[in-house]
């Protein structure tokens, strides 16, 4: 249990450091809403209708960019190989090296919702699903996303192969998300039923995604 | 003969030698019928004669499916059992099963022009069939992206089995957001019965689908075994010239 503290720790910690990358995806988070608004024109109303899809969308990517540092980084200075060898379980490893991913990229995309739905015009309620929902679902995005992560370190190959085969994966949390957003904005569903599923699909992520990653580095890694 | 006995690469390739031709054959005389059949099926009271897309659309959608539950056994036969040739089931299944998925998505697009008025709608079958279809392709980029076929067989059964567990979730999902999105449902094929007339022949181009990549699976894999043996020997070959 201390290993597995200690290893959240470390990773928490070499994330918010210099060169750490975990804030960049908050930038990169606003930059893309700030894009949006040139790409529709600035008009409030229909960016109030468009908002929680353009929020969803725009953690979805950042957190897509991050992924590639989930174990690329520990790959590149053999740190990687120490962790697969270890006793603890690598299942268990893999698990909590995604916590501490999501609590240093993750939790700062749902912390800066607030903000960026003042930009896009949405009120009180409106910003509260939006991060509600994302506060949900995106573990979701970095336990599924870990399994491209693993798979990429393995074969040396990062960028646009891990996009290619986690995007598609990430369609139902997407889905689930915006639902539940809207469910709550406008109805006239109500918000528990696919906010219940997004958080079912966050608790699945949970099992599969370690063992599937712990899988991927154990075959991959030899 | 189990299925160990066909671990051996050789022992498998005299054997699909003797067999290919057979099943070449048998699936052209099934299509042959099928589509004879198919053509001289009624009219649609409906749909007129565009109806009979659906000889070709539903056994291109169903193989679709079919495909990827072969790769996910394959994936299992790499993980669990290393067998030799799951690799190679799984690396050859990959592109056909993607052709089926494009051909089920390219007659159901030709098929909803004259019934919906458009080329695509975000029907729910025809999104997640369409999503299907990417992961077909991401799983073809994996194989793609590495030179060392063991290491990617090993990435690549990983990958079909979370999309073997994902694909209901997604399939699902889409599901749910189509009827968000799209209270009035799209019209469809006329009811829970389908008349004798067109269950017949559907039901045997069905098994001429299967056949055909029963056909096209197995003459992949030869391929597949000739040209890894093709690339040993010029390996060996540039080794030597090197030493």
């Amino acid at each position: 249990m201390t290993a597995l503290a200690a290893l959240i720790r470390r990773d928490i910690k070499i994330a918010l450091r210099v060169g750490g990358g975990a804030l960049i995806g908050v930038l990169f988070f606003l930059t893309v809403v700030v894009l949006m608004p040139f790409a529709v024109g600035p008009d409030l109303a229909l960016l109030t209708r468009l908002g929680p899809a353009i929020l969803w969308l725009g953690a979805l990517l950042a957190s897509l960019l991050t992924l590639d540092r989930l174990f690329m980084a520990d790959h590149e200075d053999g740190s990687l190989d120490l962790i697969v060898m270890s006793r603890t379980p690598l299942e268990l490893t893999c698990a909590a090296k995604a916590l501490a991913h999501w609590l240093a990229a993750g939790l700062p995309l749902v912390i800066a919702t607030p903000v960026l739905g003042l930009l896009l015009n949405l009120d009180a309620t409106a910003t509260s699903a939006v991060a509600l929902t994302l506060l949900a679902g995106t573990p979701a995005l970095t336990f599924t996303g870990m399994i491209g992560a693993a798979l990429a370190v393995t074969l040396h190959r990062g960028g646009l192969l891990l996009a290619v085969l986690v995007l598609p994966l990430s369609i139902p949390v997407l889905i689930f998300g915006v639902a539940a957003s809207e469910a709550a904005i406008t109805g006239p569903l109500s918000f528990g039923a696919p906010f219940s599923i997004l958080c079912a699909l966050s608790l699945v992520s949970f099992v599969v995604g370690p063992f599937a990653a712990a899988a991927s580095l154990r075959h991959g890694l030899d | 003969m189990t299925l160990i006995d066909l671990a051996n690469p050789t022992r498998f390739l005299s054997l699909t030698a003797r067999l290919l031709p057979w099943l070449a054959a048998a699936t052209a005389i099934l299509l042959a019928i099928g589509l004879y059949q198919s053509a001289m099926a009624p009219d649609d009271y409906q749909q007129g004669a565009t109806v009979k897309i659906m000889f070709i659309h539903v056994p291109n959608a169903w193989l679709s499916m079919f495909v990827w539950g072969v790769m996910s056994l394959a994936a299992l036969g790499t993980l669990v059992w290393r067998h030799p040739l799951a690799d190679v089931a799984a690396k050859a299944a990959a592109p056909i099963g993607a052709a089926f998925t494009f051909l089920a998505l390219v007659t159901g697009s030709l098929w909803g022009r004259p019934m919906w008025g458009t080329y695509w709608e975000w029907d729910a079958r025809l999104t997640s069939v369409l999503i299907l279809f990417l992961m077909y392709l991401g799983l073809i980029a994996l194989w793609r992206a590495v030179e060392d076929p063991s290491r990617a067989a090993r990435a690549a059964a990983i990958l079909t089995l979370v999309g073997a567990i994902n694909l209901p979730i997604i399939k699902f999902s889409v599901d749910w957001w189509n009827t968000l999105h799209q209270p009035a449902s799209v019209m469809r094929m006329g009811g829970p019965a389908l008349d004798r007339a067109f269950l017949i022949p559907l039901l045997v181009m069905a098994v001429a689908f299967s056949l055909l990549f029963l056909t096209l699976h197995l003459a992949a894999m030869r391929n597949e075994i000739l040209r890894r043996r093709v690339r040993t020997l010029q390996m060996m070959q540039a080794s030597r010239r090197s030493a």
